[in-house]
């Protein structure tokens, strides 16, 4: 069965939502943060960890200021689109739901070379490591796929499967689009059809333009010394709130983790960051997420109960 | 004697852990199957992206019976070494025999292992085996806590003989093995059973698998080299990746193609670089041009439209991948055109090349000052030398090797051509950094060799200065590599210089780069015993009377061993400072010392050989040490050589011996008057004429004839031995005799540390 060719960017988006929403994922929503990758959305780098089951597919805006190219790179943006997909346990037919998925978005595996070349993932600033592949379609990389064996310091037990697809490449791969900035955003046929570049080439220059030169670095340093305090002191307020419930806040201290990690990457396109400064400050994030990780496994949803049921 | 088919059946394997794989699944599996008592008449292993695959013949059916006995402790002894006996062999009381054994009764142990099936040894071993592969870097999956290097999914264990095959049950965290397996990914996915190896890989190449990794390396190369002559053009040979690219691919089809016309003016080195690291290409050279015009990818399917989609894929991606290059290509020939080569090098101001050493910049300041004093000890022009120091690190701030990195050096000659510097400078770009390993070529002209050692001396004496120095297998800075060059690099042009002045410039340069860290880093208290230091070190190093001084006072340090205490030092931190640089210098050297024994032990020139040389003034001249090493190691492979060292070893106990008894040393010269034999006599002239031809002929540095000269001494010193005794009551011969061994010694030790040679 080959499906048909997909004729924009957004069908395209479309038609992954719907094979893996078929395959008994929920479709979550992008993460209201910036971050820099879709691992860094709590539903993959929190639900990693802890022995509940999970399945999760979302797109997530990503951002990494230092990739910024004012619109003009065909292939380099400064905010982009990942879809993102975590399954825990990672079950025994991952690779054939992934390839799966490229057929939903019209790649006939008759006609293509697809290939899963070594690539061993690790997150410096997550405390994160597993194993896995890059995928190449064509001598291509498409996707990333990563057994997840660590997260935050923590061993993964059981297993997440991560698959990663760098939407705006893959899109326009099938597209057959050479810049990004020309690939149809809605249909074509649309009354009011849009291309990425309507949308985008803007927004590239400006952020950009602010990125680069303009981010006030006195600002944004304060901004990381006030997210990592924040952190550490929502993690230390304790368990227990004043009416006598446990509750502990891993998430609003993961918000802080996020911030401050991608206030980093701001730093670092700002060219302030030292490259012995830069290992400081990549080791003060991890530091962060660890006991962020350390604070949700105490929690519900990080499989404590079912922890000491065990 | 069946046969025994395994298949280790997982998602994609790394393909450059592949062939350790093999190697480590046949010694395991054959290894545990002969413990247990099985033998087979031959193994081997064979592996694909997805499987690792054993196939072993001649496997016996089961093994032997044993019978073994077992002492055990006297039916006196007390309960608990009884019960000791019992849990070590597995019995009970009443199984064990009692017998005489010499001083009463004892009790033993008739322990009988029957002979046990092949297929329980086979299903043993090779869960043993799945459990504890050592591969580099292993994963769990799912639920599961076994490793493998990507998920397992299946496990074919057939054991097979002429009756017909069986499968060997196990059961591995819930993956039972069988006779099954699958065919490549997409040309024949579907599941087929199997009954022996012969049926297996006859079945696997239908179902679209080349099992053998060397048939498809060969099928690639094959196929590469046609579609490219084809072409008019040849495949660049590159074994490593010809392996790599094997263990990708099930079923290799081979596609080429041609680079875009306007990336064919990009440097070959760039075009190689990029298609191979980036996508795993080949390039195809045209031999008329010698440039890279075209390029070949192995695809792991068989497409209906031969290849032309994946082909087209691959293109767009190369062209995406060349445009960068082309961009970066651009880039830096413009940044060279607008501010110079040496212009490009400005921003490693801003690179940290360590922490106590300072940035880039730093650091190559002080490989141009070498490579100046450098120069004229090796034939090159002192500012040719030091213009090439200052550029030959400039390419580490191109766009290209930001991207590539190990095109450092490479992009240095083209961007330094392109700036106009002379051939000599441009080629120092790459020549520099060589050799690179043992087998690496040795650089020749005379500004790469100054400008070498210099960067070489300088990484050594820098981390020695700030004490990171190699520790047992860990050399994270490449510091035996570095002066294992520099002795490669002396020897191999033959140069003759002291090296110790030169580690002595290097180490100041190295403690001025530290204190200007610190004064630019820290600034309070420090400051001024930092300044203190800076100062007198570069007055120092830029005065050459100064430095002289300096060099006469750690010179003297160094050969008396002794811990500093310069007394001209008026600063009160110079006395430490000095002894401390004296104690790193002298470090240094002994640890050019054991490189040097290294390599010459290689070249067959024995360690004591060396330390009888070592021990001889002017021990940093590499050259002159291992022209001396290897008279020596000639001269003792005669066999007069040989019999003299015995000769001047007994001389050399008696005269030790005597002088310790006497408490006072043998040297003041023997009188012929006082001779009493022949032999004596003989001796005597036969040490004036050594020691005649000797002087001269090591004046000459010609240690063969200073070494053949001593030889004739063989002859004259065993008849003198053989007819004399030395210890004669006659105190007057005797001391006589004593005075003349002493001169013996003299002479011998004139030319080598003759006391340091074994045997």
């Amino acid at each position: 069965m080959t499906a048909t060719a997909p004729r924009s960017f957004q069908e395209i988006i479309l038609r992954l939502q719907t094979y893996w929403a078929g395959k008994g994922c929920a479709v979550l929503q992008p993460y209201d943060m910036e971050v820099g990758a879709g691992t860094f959305h709590p539903a993959t780098t929190l639900r990693a960890l802890g022995s509940r089951p999970w399945a999760a597919a979302y797109v997530q805006p990503s951002r990494r200021p230092t990739d910024g190219r004012y619109g003009e790179n065909p292939n380099r943006l400064q905010h982009y689109y990942q879809y993102q997909v975590l399954i825990k346990p990672s079950p025994a037919n991952l690779q054939e739901l992934y390839l799966g998925s490229l057929a939903a978005i019209g790649i006939d595996m008759g006609l293509h070379d697809i290939r899963f070349v070594e690539d061993d993932w690790e997150s410096p600033t997550l405390g994160a490591w597993g194993l896995g592949w890059e995928v190449w379609c064509d001598g291509m990389e498409v996707s990333q796929f990563t057994y997840f064996q660590q997260v935050g310091g923590h061993d993964c037990k059981p297993v997440s499967g991560e698959l990663t697809y760098g939407l705006e490449r893959l899109a326009m791969y099938v597209l057959g689009i050479d810049h990004v900035m020309d690939m149809p955003f809605n249909d074509p046929a649309s009354p009011i059809p849009l291309k990425y570049g309507d949308i985008f080439r803007q927004t590239e220059q400006e952020y950009s333009r602010w990125n680069f030169d303009q981010a006030d670095t006195e600002m944004l340093l304060q901004h990381f010394k006030d997210a990592e305090a924040e952190c550490e002191r929502i993690l230390a307020a304790g368990e227990t709130d004043g009416a006598g419930r446990r509750i502990v806040m891993a998430h609003p201290a993961y918000d802080q983790c996020i911030k401050a990690s991608h206030l980093f990457n701001l730093l670092d396109a700002r060219g302030v960051i030292s490259v012995t400064e830069r290992q400081a400050y990549i080791g003060r994030v991890r530091a962060l997420a660890k006991k962020c990780a350390d604070a949700f496994v105490t929690t519900e949803a990080g499989g404590a109960s079912e922890g000491r049921a065990a | 004697m069946p046969d025994l088919l395994i298949e280790l059946f997982s998602e994609e394997i790394p393909a450059r852990m592949q062939a350790k794989a093999r190697t480590d699944l046949k010694t395991l599996v054959t290894d545990g199957l002969v413990a247990a008592g099985l033998t087979y008449a031959g193994a081997h292993a064979l592996s694909t992206p997805r499987r690792l695959v054993l196939a072993i013949d001649g496997l016996t059916a089961e093994s032997r019976a044993v019978r073994e006995e077992r002492k055990g402790p006297a039916t006196t002894a007390p309960e608990q070494a009884v019960q000791g006996f019992l849990r070590s062999t597995g019995l009970t009381l009443e199984q064990l025999e009692v017998r005489d054994a010499g001083k009463g009764q004892a009790y033993f142990a008739v322990i009988e292992k029957p002979g046990r099936k092949a297929a329980e040894i086979v299903a043993e071993v090779l869960e043993a085996t799945v459990r504890n592969f050592p591969w580099p870097k292993s994963m769990r999956w799912g639920t599961g806590a076994l490793r493998w290097v990507r998920p397992l999914q299946s496990i074919l264990c057939l054991l097979s003989d002429e009756s017909g095959a069986e499968v060997v049950p196990l059961d591995i965290d819930g993956i039972r093995s069988g006779n099954t397996t699958r065919g490549h990914r997409f040309l024949a996915p579907e599941a087929f059973s199997v009954s022996s190896f012969e049926d297996y890989a006859a079945k696997l190449k239908r179902a679209k698998v080349m099992l053998d990794p060397e048939e498809r390396a060969g099928h690639i190369w094959h196929d590469a080299t046609n579609a490219a002559f084809a072409a008019g053009l040849e495949v660049v040979e590159d074994r490593g990746l010809l392996t790599e690219v094997a263990g990708l691919v099930e079923w290799p089809v081979v596609l080429m193609g041609r680079i875009g016309e306007e990336f064919l003016g990009l440097p070959p080195e760039v075009l190689q670089t990029s298609m191979k690291e980036h996508q795993k290409f080949f390039s195809c050279r045209n031999p008329k041009t010698g440039r890279i015009e075209g390029f070949v990818t192995v695809a792991n399917n068989d497409p209906a439209d031969h290849g032309a989609t994946i082909l087209k894929g691959n293109q767009k991606v190369l062209s995406a991948r060349l445009s960068d290059a082309k961009f970066f290509w651009e880039n830096d020939l413009r940044t060279v055109r607008d501010v110079g080569f040496e212009g490009m090098a400005e921003g490693l101001a801003h690179v940290t090349f360590h922490n106590k050493l300072g940035s880039q910049k730093d650091r190559i300041g002080r490989i141009e000052a070498l490579a100046r004093e450098i120069a004229p000890l090796v034939g090159a022009k002192p500012d040719l030398a030091a213009e090439a120091a200052r550029v030959a690190k400039a390419d580490l701030q191109s766009a290209m090797v930001g991207e590539f990195p190990e095109l450092q050096g490479t992009m240095g000659v083209y961007y330094a051509k392109a700036a106009g510097l002379p051939e000599a400078v441009a080629d120092a770009c790459k020549a520099h950094y060589q050799p690179l390993g043992p087998s690496d070529a040795v650089p020749i002209e005379p500004v790469s060799v100054a400008v070498a050692l210099a960067d070489k001396i300088d990484t050594l004496t820098g981390f020695w200065a700030i004490d990171e120095k190699p520790t047992g297998s860990k050399d994270p800075f490449a510091l035996r590599r570095a002066a294992l060059g520099v002795i490669r690099l002396v020897l191999g042009n033959e140069l003759r210089f002291e090296l110790f002045p030169l580690l002595l410039r290097g180490v100041f340069a190295a403690e001025l780069s530290i204190q200007n860290v610190q004064l630019r880093s820290v600034e309070a208290r420090l400051t001024a015993s930092s300044r203190k230091i800076a100062e007198h070190l570069s007055r120092i190093s830029s005065d050459h009377d100064e430095f002289d001084e300096a060099l006469q006072v750690f010179a003297s340090l160094e050969a008396t061993g002794a811990k500093g205490n310069n007394e001209d030092a008026d600063e009160d931190f110079w006395p430490s400072f000095s002894s401390e640089v004296s104690r790193k210098l002298s470090d240094l050297l002994a640890f050019f010392h054991d490189r040097l024994k290294v390599h010459l032990r290689d070249e067959g020139i024995r360690h004591d050989v060396i330390d009888a040389c070592l021990a001889m003034p002017g021990n940093d001249d590499l050259t002159l040490l291992v022209k001396r090493a290897e008279a020596l190691s000639e001269f003792l492979k005669t066999d007069d050589g040989e019999n003299l060292i015995q000769g001047f070893k007994r001389a050399n106990n008696i005269l030790t011996q005597a002088e310790e008894k006497d408490g006072v040393e043998y040297s003041f010269g023997a009188d012929p008057k006082f001779a009493e034999d022949e032999t004596e006599r003989t001796l005597f002239a036969a040490l004036d004429k050594a020691e005649a031809a000797i002087a001269p002929a090591m004046e000459a540095e010609n240690f063969a004839a200073a070494m053949s000269a001593m030889a004739s001494l063989r002859a004259p010193i065993d008849a003198f031995f053989e007819a004399v005794q030395v210890n004669t009551d006659n105190q007057v011969v005797r001391r006589n005799r004593l005075n003349l061994l002493s001169r013996i010694r003299t002479i011998c030790l004139s030319v080598a540390d003759l006391t340091k040679l074994e045997g």
